[in-house]
């Protein structure tokens, strides 16, 4: 692109990040506070922002994970739970809990909601944006917590972490198995596609755009362009000033985006294992069918969500077996980069 | 006769208080610097902790930017309040509030004891050493660094630019000879406070003060002037990226520290407390007395270094990505493409996995779907046989498939039937061993029997797609391995081609064919040919072919057993 094509790119990205922080402003009366503790983030202290809606059954594991890894503080967004995970987490020690009984999409899937809570309370900590079916694993998470990592990620001047979404799957079909809340996930969800993700680099906000995995190969082998998006930038050093922009698979300014490396070496990465397919996926994804909250054009995914009513078996003889991050690190599903 | 600490600190307190009282323990005195950037409150904090210690002093406080002066002159004064206070310090080691004594002290003191001579600092030319930070070698000492490092990089680059343009070049005082090493050194007293006490010293300090890191260089150069005794290594174990950041250790370097057999390391992320537990309380593990040997460890720095910077080829994941002309090669091994081979013999696939016993895949880029070799429909990696799938990125499919079957050697056809946008990565990737028979897709049309019509009509097609797709490998941009023959030049001593594919694809050296593949029936195959050309069609990729009715039309050798030795 031409010079003068970069500074029009530029400007307008800087007004497009203004217009996403007006709207976080603007949807920010769409949140009710219903247990604000956020008077105990103390300075340094790791954030979790996440979005919600009828999770009980994920959260303990959640919150538990995230907490062994070092989060500080969650911030939370319940929207409009009906199974008593507001109740759940409103008696939890670390969490503020927000609610709200309007669109999921027409927040953006929640990160307007998100972007005025971290504008008010993450800027100049890190934050961990999440979803609760995301778990977060990076190298070395068994023996070194969060804090390592970013202090780390500080002392090699980064100021953002990119990590796969990696579609996490039982052997047999989905609703045969059982989970009880608090159990480890991967327990059940033991498997995943090892070796079949498709990268573009997505020139105007220089990210990659990942694709792939289990979904793409089971739901949307025919139409692989509307294959979901696996690339996220979940961990960030928030600035009030900054917005993610579809999800968290990208967000402004555009620098933070670029956690690859373009010149051949590897960058530190890490990886989400995805519970979205523990047994109660099927239930849910009726429901989501019908409140049409999850994707920008819903129609067109109709035939996803029948085909995971249909109680599918995600296994094939291909599959890998999760074993530990240095499983994944050796695949080449995250890398360690230079962190010895 | 006694060893003396001078640590420099600039944050964790708690840490360095910890490590003050451990070398205290040990009967060593201390003087402590602490940098000015710290505030005042926690500075009198740290000081009042460590009354109780008799023999730790304070020396003044210097700001200490990394790569400054600073640094230097925090080092010279701390040094000489040593010097000054205990008459008794024969040793001075110089360390920091995030280092770690991996050894009881006493062995340390011991080893010192034993070569109370010994200066030990890292000490080389830049002539002879490739430490290179920012591109800048000797250049470090003959021009000027106005500009902060980490700060201000643009500005600090534009500088050296202008300055080598300008060929500008600071003279350097006479008598020393610049040599750099590790900031972290042991030196003697007599060294040291002839360092110290040079009648040239002000020259120096005022020379030194405007080189780039000069706390890497200016006791590594001085101490060549005066020292009797070098021992060119440090007695910190420390270890650099390739960003010249230090590399920290966690807890669960345990093993590896100790392995290393050093006296300390740095630098210890502040919150290591296993590493902490383990080296400052207990003592009970000390180890056989032998010599440091950081080498032991030296390859997992340099492979981490390695993948930070290199990589591993042919891999693409959401933190590697390499623009185009930065890769040298799409895939991590090598493959073989045969084109034409399945067209002209019969069931080749089968025989070739029976003469090499490695995976031979048939069309992986075939329009219905990736023909997995023995018809599976997923293979390793989960990479499905969906065409679309694969056609929505081809380069991916490509590189992915090489990558999962990283150490087992793939192969597979593909011909002008298939879908062709792959052609221009697999031109480009050295790993491609790409042999072609061209114009060989004639011959199933040619057995088809079907309409003429038609056959004229997809020979034309097939013949326009193989013309590119040869345009492509035989481009200057091709890095494959190519080999091509026309079909009238193969069948005439098709041994030597399959033996050498044989070769290339087998994992074991010399596998002799002994059993032919079954070579199409090529009897009327010139007739064909001409009838083609006869509608207009001129089928000239299979090369010459004897014309209906000359002597040379004479059937191909079939089913004849070749023994090649």
């Amino acid at each position: 692109m031409s010079r003068s094509g970069n500074l029009a790119l530029a400007y307008r990205l800087r007004w497009k990040r203004r217009r996403l922080l007006f709207r976080a402003l603007r949807k920010r009366r769409q949140l009710r506070p219903v247990q604000d503790r956020t008077a105990q983030i103390a300075p340094g202290d790791i954030l979790l922002a996440s979005t919600m809606r009828n999770e009980i059954i994920r959260l303990p594991h959640f919150l538990d994970h995230h907490r062994k890894l070092g989060i500080g503080h969650f911030l939370i967004v319940d929207n409009d739970s009906d199974d008593g995970t507001q109740g759940y987490l409103a008696r939890q020690p670390d969490v503020s809990l927000w609610s709200t009984r309007h669109s999921y999409r027409l927040s953006r899937f929640g990160v307007d909601w998100l972007t005025w809570l971290q504008i008010r309370h993450a800027h100049d900590h890190w934050c961990l944006t999440l979803d609760a079916d995301e778990i977060f694993v990076y190298p070395h998470h068994d023996t070194r917590p969060l804090q390592a990592l970013v202090s780390w990620l500080e002392q090699n001047r980064c100021r953002s972490f990119g990590a796969l979404m990696l579609d996490m799957y039982p052997k047999g079909r989905l609703s045969d198995q059982a989970y009880q809340p608090g159990d480890d996930p991967f327990a059940i969800l033991g498997w995943f596609d090892g070796g079949n993700y498709m990268i573009q680099r997505q020139p105007k906000l220089d990210n990659l755009w990942i694709q792939g995995g289990v979904r793409a190969r089971r739901f949307f082998a025919d139409d692989p362009r509307r294959a979901p998006t696996l690339s996220k930038t979940p961990l960030v050093k928030w600035n009030r000033r900054y917005a993610y922009v579809s999800s968290t698979h990208s967000l402004l300014p555009v620098r933070l985006n670029h956690v690859y490396d373009d010149q051949g070496g590897e960058k530190m990465s890490g990886v989400l294992l995805h519970t979205k397919f523990l047994p109660m996926v099927i239930e849910k994804s009726n429901e989501e069918k019908k409140r049409g909250e999850h994707f920008a054009n819903n129609a067109l995914y109709d035939g996803y969500y029948d085909d995971l009513a249909g109680n599918p078996d995600l296994w094939c003889e291909a599959s890998t077996r999760l074993i530990n991050w240095r499983q994944l690190e050796a695949m080449g599903l995250m890398s360690k980069g230079n962190w010895v | 006769m006694r060893t003396g600490i001078v640590m420099l600190v600039h944050t964790a307190f708690d840490r360095a208080e910890q490590l003050a009282r451990h070398w205290a323990a040990s009967g060593c005195p201390l003087v402590i610097h602490v940098d000015c950037r710290v505030p005042d409150t926690e500075y009198t904090a740290f000081v009042t902790a460590l009354s109780d210690l008799p023999e730790v002093r304070f020396s003044k406080r210097f700001c200490c930017e990394w790569g400054t002066w600073g640094l230097v002159a925090a080092t010279q004064s701390a040094a000489q309040v040593m010097l000054d206070s205990y008459e008794d310090v024969r040793h001075v080691y110089l360390a920091s509030g995030s280092c770690l004594p991996l050894r009881p002290v006493q062995e340390l003191l011991d080893y010192l004891d034993a070569r109370p001579q010994t200066d030990f600092i890292e000490s080389a030319t830049t002539a002879d050493v490739p430490w290179t930070i920012g591109g800048l070698d000797s250049e470090r000492f003959t021009m000027r660094f106005p500009f902060s490092w980490r700060k201000r990089r643009k500005l600090f680059d534009k500088y050296v630019a202008l300055q080598r343009r300008l060929g500008f070049k600071r003279k350097i005082p006479d008598g020393i000879d610049p040599h750099m090493g590790s900031q972290w050194w042991c030196l003697t007293r007599a060294t040291l406070s002839a360092i110290l006490q040079d009648p040239n010293r002000q020259v120096y300090d005022k020379y030194f003060s405007k080189v780039w890191i000069p706390d890497e260089s200016y006791f590594q150069t001085l101490a060549r002037k005066y020292s009797n005794k070098i021992e060119s290594r440090s007695l910190t174990l420390s270890k650099f990226d390739y960003q010249g950041k230090p590399h920290v250790f966690y807890d669960d370097h345990l093993q590896l520290l100790r392995r290393s057999d050093c006296f300390v390391a740095r630098k210890i992320w502040p919150r290591a407390q296993a590493l902490y537990d383990a080296f400052l309380t207990d003592q009970a593990h000390a180890m056989s007395r032998t010599e440091p040997n950081p080498g032991k460890i030296d390859h997992i720095f340099a492979t981490a270094v390695n993948r930070r910077t290199h990589g591993r080829p042919g891999l693409y994941m959401q933190s590697r990505f390499p623009i185009e002309d930065k890769i040298n090669s799409l895939t991590c091994a090598p493959y073989s493409v045969l084109e034409g081979f399945g067209d002209l013999f019969e069931d080749f696939e089968t025989w070739l996995s029976k003469a090499t016993g490695a995976r031979i895949h048939g069309h992986l880029f075939a329009r219905q779907r990736a023909e997995f070799a023995d018809g599976k429909t997923v293979i390793s990696g989960a990479l499905c046989d969906s065409a679309k799938l694969r056609d929505y990125n081809p380069t991916a499919f490509l590189a992915s498939l090489i990558w999962n079957t990283r150490g087992e050697r793939q192969c597979f056809q593909f011909g002008p039937r298939d879908r062709q946008k792959i052609s221009w990565p697999m031109a480009k990737d050295p790993n491609a061993h790409i042999s072609v028979i061209t114009g060989a897709w004639a011959v199933p049309l040619f057995l088809s029997g079907r309409d003429f019509d038609d056959i004229r009509g997809v020979a034309a097609r097939h013949q326009l797609a193989e013309i590119k797709h040869m345009e492509i490998l035989q481009s200057s941009w091709s890095k494959a391995r190519l080999r091509v023959w026309t079909l009238a030049d193969f069948i005439k001593a098709p041994m030597e081609p399959l033996q050498a594919i044989i070769n290339e694809i087998s994992l074991k050296d010399s596998t002799v064919v002994t059993e032919v593949p079954k070579m199409a029936d090529l009897t009327g195959f010139g007739d064909f040919l001409q009838k083609l050309k006869n509608q207009g069609m001129h089928p000239y990729m299979m090369g010459d072919f004897p014309m209906p009715g000359d002597p040379a039309d004479t059937p191909q050798p079939k089913r004849k057993t070749y023994q090649v030795k």
